[in-house]
């Protein structure tokens, strides 16, 4: 033990050491921890959270870190403290009895106490000596020693004494949270941050528009770097978590593994055949365009290639987006019961923005997805003004990146005239975002999908009909008939009357055919009859031909008798 | 052991503060509770368990167990006013 106390002095002398609280992201902020070895003042006003940030650094620190912890409560007893932080999960009865943590009420009340004469806070000290060394403490918590103030009337001798347990508590080697309840001009009623300079953390709790958003801030720590900014942070029943909320750099991993939307004619419109994995993806359009319908193609393509996806609802409930996608071929349940898909449905005015943020965050990081679906980001506008929402977008989109989470955002779109510049002023950030437009004509409303924009990949230009069907969603190439572009109906009727028309050509030449095929009938039958009266001329020449010669050979026989008969030949 | 008056003194030590109460104790207890009182003088420095059980904080500290109510003086007791009305010896004017 001394041995180990003496390397970490050697230590010391070269590096800060910091103690990791343990709490979701605070140890981010303050690079790693509090002062090791010191003591952290936390202050706020009633209701931000003190007692319990401090109860989760020491149930972490028996936990995570196996340093037993010490809380002198002198506000709540032990008993209600740990009744106070169950539903939290911290289970403050069995680490008593495991000799880890050590909750020691101290009750000040002034009607019983006289004060007379010099005094010291001796007592005090010994209890907490006792305490820290009865289960070998490495960290400590005081909260609220303002309440000492209360009790005893001499506040010199206070003060002097509260120095000294400082300095006690350094002496000690423990790592101490102080809290302080705020005062009206100093962080804390009885200015304690007097006397702990090391590190003072600021908790909030601000309420702006009904919606109530915890923050907290590191004013001050000495001799380390933090974040400066306000951190809003989330109370639920995994306890604390904070979000670091901006990253500074833009240094990103890129992939150009390509995924597909679950709507192969909208993959089409891409010669890459979809996006790229861990970019980000706008959906915009009007009211009823089918942007959730998207969305839901989107998670549904994720699951089926096995990944997860985690879809954040807020507009509609999970059953309710499950029964509605069934309308379009999508059966969502199956990859729910499978694990794949997970639904994260919350009522945007449930908590303020940045709270949102941090749960969005918490969701993502235990639920670990490799898609997730935003429906819609225009509904946080609600909660908040256009520039908070995209701030909160900024970082959000920034978080998913860095973790190579493709995402998709659907946005509503309010106005038909579509805004080029911004859609929340998320379009510069997004790298792909498709834009669903409502085109009236002839008395029926259709849908044009078409590519706003999409980074590192070139893309259509052309206005694509949207189409759902009951098989699912699809693309359908608009037609550009001689009177512009027609939808719908106007396409169907197009395309009929240009079926009819081939028909009826198809028809006019058959009768074409068949007429060439009866003249060429009838011109062969008159060929065969004039070779039938040729035959027969010619057989009428022939036979005076024939005749003529059987004449001519009858006449020659009988000149022949003729003459021999005129010579005197009588032998005939 | 049925006294009238049971007292406890906490200290740490014997610091000046300490001596000076204990002295300034016993000196009131035999002007007024002659006989009727026992003291108990509980040095936290031996015994630091013993003090989470009468919510001792300053030293030193008188604490009167009997009779109800349950009382503390803190400090060297060198206000005789003071620790006789603490003690309910003497009413409060």
């Amino acid at each position: 033990m001394a041995k180990k106390k003496a390397t970490a002095k050697a230590a010391d002398n070269l590096t800060f050491l910091k103690t990791p609280t343990g709490i979701n992201g605070l140890d981010e902020i303050t690079l790693g921890g509090f002062p090791k070895g010191r003591p952290t003042l936390i202050c706020g006003a009633a209701g931000c959270g003190k007692t319990l940030f401090s109860l989760e650094f020491l149930v972490k620190g028996v936990e995570e870190f196996n340093e037993p912890g010490v809380f002198i409560a002198f506000e709540e007893k032990a008993d209600e403290l740990a009744l106070n932080v169950t539903s939290l999960g911290f289970d403050l009865k069995k680490l008593q009895d495991e000799k880890k943590l050590r909750i020691d009420y101290i009750h000040i009340d002034k009607s019983e106490i006289e004060e007379t004469g010099e005094y010291d806070l001796q007592g005090l000290f010994i209890r907490l000596g006792y305490a820290i060394d009865s289960i070998g403490a490495k960290r400590v918590v005081l909260d609220t020693i303002e309440n000492l103030f209360s009790g005893l009337t001499n506040e010199g001798i206070l003060r002097a004494e509260l120095r000294r347990l400082f300095q006690f508590l350094k002496d000690k080697g423990v790592t101490a949270i102080i809290t302080g309840e705020s005062g009206e001009k100093t962080l804390t009623r009885q200015g304690l941050e007097e006397y702990v300079s090391d590190c003072v953390i600021l908790l909030d709790h601000r309420v702006v528009n009904q919606i109530s958003t915890r923050r907290l801030r590191i004013i001050k720590y000495r001799g380390s770097l933090h974040g400066t900014n306000e951190y809003p942070f989330l109370i639920d029943e995994d306890g604390i978590s904070v979000l670091p909320v901006t990253s500074l750099k833009l240094d990103k991993p890129v992939s150009a593994e390509i995924i597909n939307s679950g709507i192969p004619s909208l993959d089409k419109m891409f010669p890459t055949g979809g996006f790229y994995k861990g970019s980000s993806i706008l959906t915009s359009g009007t009211a009823g365009t089918g942007k959730t319908s998207i969305a839901v193609s989107f998670a549904d393509a994720a699951c089926k290639r096995g990944e997860k996806c985690l879809y954040f609802a807020f507009e509609e409930s999970p059953a309710q987006i499950i029964r509605n996608m069934k309308s379009i071929d999508l059966n969502l349940q199956k990859h729910v019961d499978k694990g794949l898909l997970k639904f994260y449905a919350s009522r945007p005015t449930m908590y303020g923005l940045e709270m949102h943020l941090v749960a969005i965050h918490k969701a993502i990081q235990k639920f670990k997805p490799n898609v997730v679906v935003l429906d819609p980001i225009t509904n946080l506008i609600t909660i908040g003004s256009f520039s908070e929402v995209k701030s909160m977008l900024v970082r959000m989109i920034d978080f998913l990146q860095e973790n190579q989470i493709t995402v998709m955002f659907t946005a509503l779109t309010l106005s038909t005239v579509i805004n080029d510049q911004t859609d929340d002023g998320v379009s510069s950030l997004v790298d792909s975002w498709l834009c669903i437009k409502d085109i009236e004509m002839n008395g029926e409303r259709n849908r044009g999908l078409y590519v706003m924009k999409a980074r590192g990949m070139q893309h259509s230009n052309q206005i694509r009909e949207f189409v759902i069907t009951n098989k699912g969603l699809s693309l359908v190439d608009v037609y550009l008939g001689p009177d512009g572009i027609l939808t719908g109906s106007a396409r169907e009727t197009q395309m009929l009357m240009e079926e009819t028309g081939q028909v009826l050509h198809r028809n006019a030449l058959g009768r074409k055919d068949r007429e060439v095929l009866r003249k060429r009938k009838l011109l062969e039958a008159k060929i065969e009859s004039l070779k039938t009266e040729f035959e027969s001329a010619e057989e009428e020449l022939n036979k005076i031909y024939i005749e003529d010669e059987i004449k001519r050979g009858v006449l020659n026989k009988t000149r022949q008798q003729m003459t021999d008969l005129r010579s005197g030949n009588k032998d005939i | 052991m049925s006294k009238k008056y049971e007292l406890r003194l906490y200290v740490a030590g014997k610091t000046l503060k300490s001596v000076t109460a204990l002295n300034n104790l016993k000196q009131y207890c035999e002007e007024h509770l002659k006989g009727e009182y026992v003291i108990e003088v509980i040095d936290l420095l031996e015994q630091p368990q013993l003090a989470e059980g009468d919510q001792i904080l300053a030293i030193p500290t008188l604490v009167k167990k009997v009779p109800e109510p349950v009382r503390k003086i803190i400090g060297d007791l060198s206000n005789q006013e003071k620790v006789l009305v603490g003690l309910d010896i003497r009413p409060k004017l």
